[in-house]
């Protein structure tokens, strides 16, 4: 019983990290970049329903949706102004630009909020639903968290498959220049694909915070690297690979840290890593790229 | 293909430099509507700097090109491509892992008019036009006999029938003009004369102007109205298949002396 109960904590944590992995493997897909910042941007949402919640009073949807806002407009500025003039750039000044707005953002947001930490106030309540005549526990956030991030995962692979901007985006992914030239304006897609990513990441940001309350200006760093890693573990620009990269390597975590060490948790999440591409180098469901000459 | 009519394509004195080298120079070419013309010359001559001039892959340098009398000297890629210019490639540039029907249906992508919300929540509008670009794309599939094919993954196709959908695909954006470039490299006699077939019904059928690139002259002699040659990044001939043939200068650029 008590391994059930860890398995859906890791799930549930494993949730948050996929849809944060959900963002920066669409921008990687389209955009061909590794968007640093993106754990930044999620705390940007993070502050910003925390100062909605605490300091206005809204209620928690009203605060989520404004969180979402936020986010995707930063994330479609960010877009402008640090990356749209690097289009032509070699990878390594967009990664190393990418690099730079994540600290901008975390010194920024220690400027305007400060560094000490801040609490985050309880969105769902202590409730929780009791199977087995009360032995397995599990708490309405942990059943919200999974439900929030299997909706996104629905809407996104409906979105992507079954509307036209979706299907422009994967016509990007594949060859901007013949995507242009069949009428498509890359520009807007990218910017699209940038604000869904962000927009989602506030998400993943109130549930990570209603679960550890603890706000603080780097608080996206390491949830941020831990999804790029479910990303790559799943195979980066791949959609059902990031959700399955971002659950497998919440259950890893959780399990590590209940089974053989909570120091070790993190050195074991990237052993896993490092293993899986030693034997599958494209992650778990990437695809194999091949260039015809 | 009286002169008094404005041609569908106008292009004057057009050139481009990289760096120091000059590419293509002092380029002129007019091509009329429901007209095949072609485009020749050895390998580098700049057959290709034209079309990506023409789609503005390449920004020129100079001179003017016009599209159905307008200049387009400030338009983009994707204005040109509303405008009515489509393409195919040299190497096949299809979606590859996309279906063949989908690789159409981004062609058609501008033609939707349903947004995101109406799209996700299915509305009737949503549903209208999807059926509408389907059946569409379903029609051009069969003219290009690729019906049978729809829901394969792109790549998978044999040879003959990627060169085959990326013509529907440039089809699907309801070009005035069509370019293609090289449309029967590697292919063997027997398709390529299937090929000849389908470029003179495209032109029926669409009543559109074809401009192609090729280096099989059985195609170019065969069904092109005009040629012109492009030789060092210079126009060096135009005439009719007869003219060209009979040409010393293109003979020469051919063969050497």
């Amino acid at each position: 019983m008590a391994f059930l109960s860890y398995l859906i904590n890791g799930l549930s944590l494993g949730s948050v990290y996929a849809i944060i992995a959900l963002g920066y493997t669409m921008v990687y897909g389209i955009a061909k970049m590794l968007n640093f910042a993106h754990g930044d941007i999620m705390m940007v949402g993070a502050f910003v329903a925390f100062f909605a919640l605490n300091s206005f009073g809204l209620p928690v949807i009203v605060s989520v949706v404004l969180s979402m806002l936020a986010t995707t407009v930063l994330g479609v500025v960010i877009e402008r102004l640090a990356y749209k003039p690097l289009r032509q750039a070699t990878s390594l000044s967009v990664l190393i630009t990418a690099i730079g707005v994540s600290y901008f953002l975390q010194n920024g947001a220690q400027l305007l909020w400060s560094s000490s930490t801040k609490v985050f106030p309880s969105i769902i309540g202590n409730g929780s639903l009791k199977l087995f005549g009360g032995q397995l526990q599990i708490s309405y956030l942990t059943l919200v968290t999974i439900f929030v991030c299997v909706a996104v995962m629905v809407c996104l692979t409906l979105f992507i498959n079954k509307t036209k901007t979706g299907m422009a985006m994967r016509a990007c992914s594949e060859d901007k220049g013949a995507a242009t030239l069949m009428g498509i304006n890359v520009n807007s897609i990218i910017s699209i694909t940038f604000a869904i990513g962000s927009g989602i990441a506030a998400l993943a940001a109130v549930l990570l915070c209603a679960t550890y309350p603890t706000l603080s200006p780097t608080l996206g760093s390491m949830p941020g690297i831990k999804a790029f890693t479910a990303a790559v573990f799943g195979g980066i620009g791949s959609i059902p690979g990031a959700f399955l990269g971002g659950l497998l390597l919440g259950v890893i975590e959780i399990l590590s840290k209940a089974y053989v060490s909570t120091q070790l948790s993190d050195a074991i999440v990237f052993a896993v890593l490092i293993i899986v591409l030693l034997i599958k180098p494209t992650g778990l469901l990437g695809k194999k790229l091949s260039e015809k000459v | 293909m009286s002169e008094n009519k404005i041609p569908v394509l106008e292009v004057i004195d057009l050139g481009i430099d990289f760096g120091g080298l000059t590419a293509v120079n002092d380029f002129n070419l007019k091509v009329y509507n429901n007209e095949i013309v072609g485009l020749i010359g050895p390998n580098g001559a700049g057959k290709t700097t034209v079309f990506n001039m023409l789609t503005k892959v390449y920004q020129p340098s100079r001179g003017t090109i016009k599209f159905c009398g307008q200049d387009t000297a400030r338009m983009s890629v994707v204005e040109m491509n509303k405008a009515g210019i489509a393409r195919t490639f040299q190497n096949i540039r299809l979606f590859s892992n996309m279906s063949v029907i989908d690789n159409v249906k981004i062609g058609m992508n501008n033609q939707i008019t349903y947004n995101n919300v109406e799209a996700v929540l299915r509305l009737p509008k949503y549903r209208e036009q999807e059926a509408k670009v389907t059946e569409e794309a379903m029609e051009l599939l069969r003219i290009f006999g690729l019906d049978k094919d729809a829901d394969l993954i792109a790549g998978n196709l044999p040879y003959g029938a990627q060169r085959r959908l990326e013509i529907a695909r440039a089809m699907a954006t309801k070009p005035k003009l069509l370019l293609l470039d090289e449309p029967a490299a590697g292919m063997n006699p027997q398709e390529t004369a299937d090929l000849m077939d389908m470029i003179r019904f495209v032109r029926d059928h669409f009543h559109i102007a074809i401009l192609l690139i090729e280096h099989d002259m059985k195609l170019v002699m065969g069904i092109c109205e005009r040629i012109s040659v492009l030789n060092y990044g210079m126009l060096l001939a135009e005439g009719t298949p007869a003219e060209i043939q009979a040409n010393p200068q293109v003979i020469k650029a051919y063969l050497g002396e």
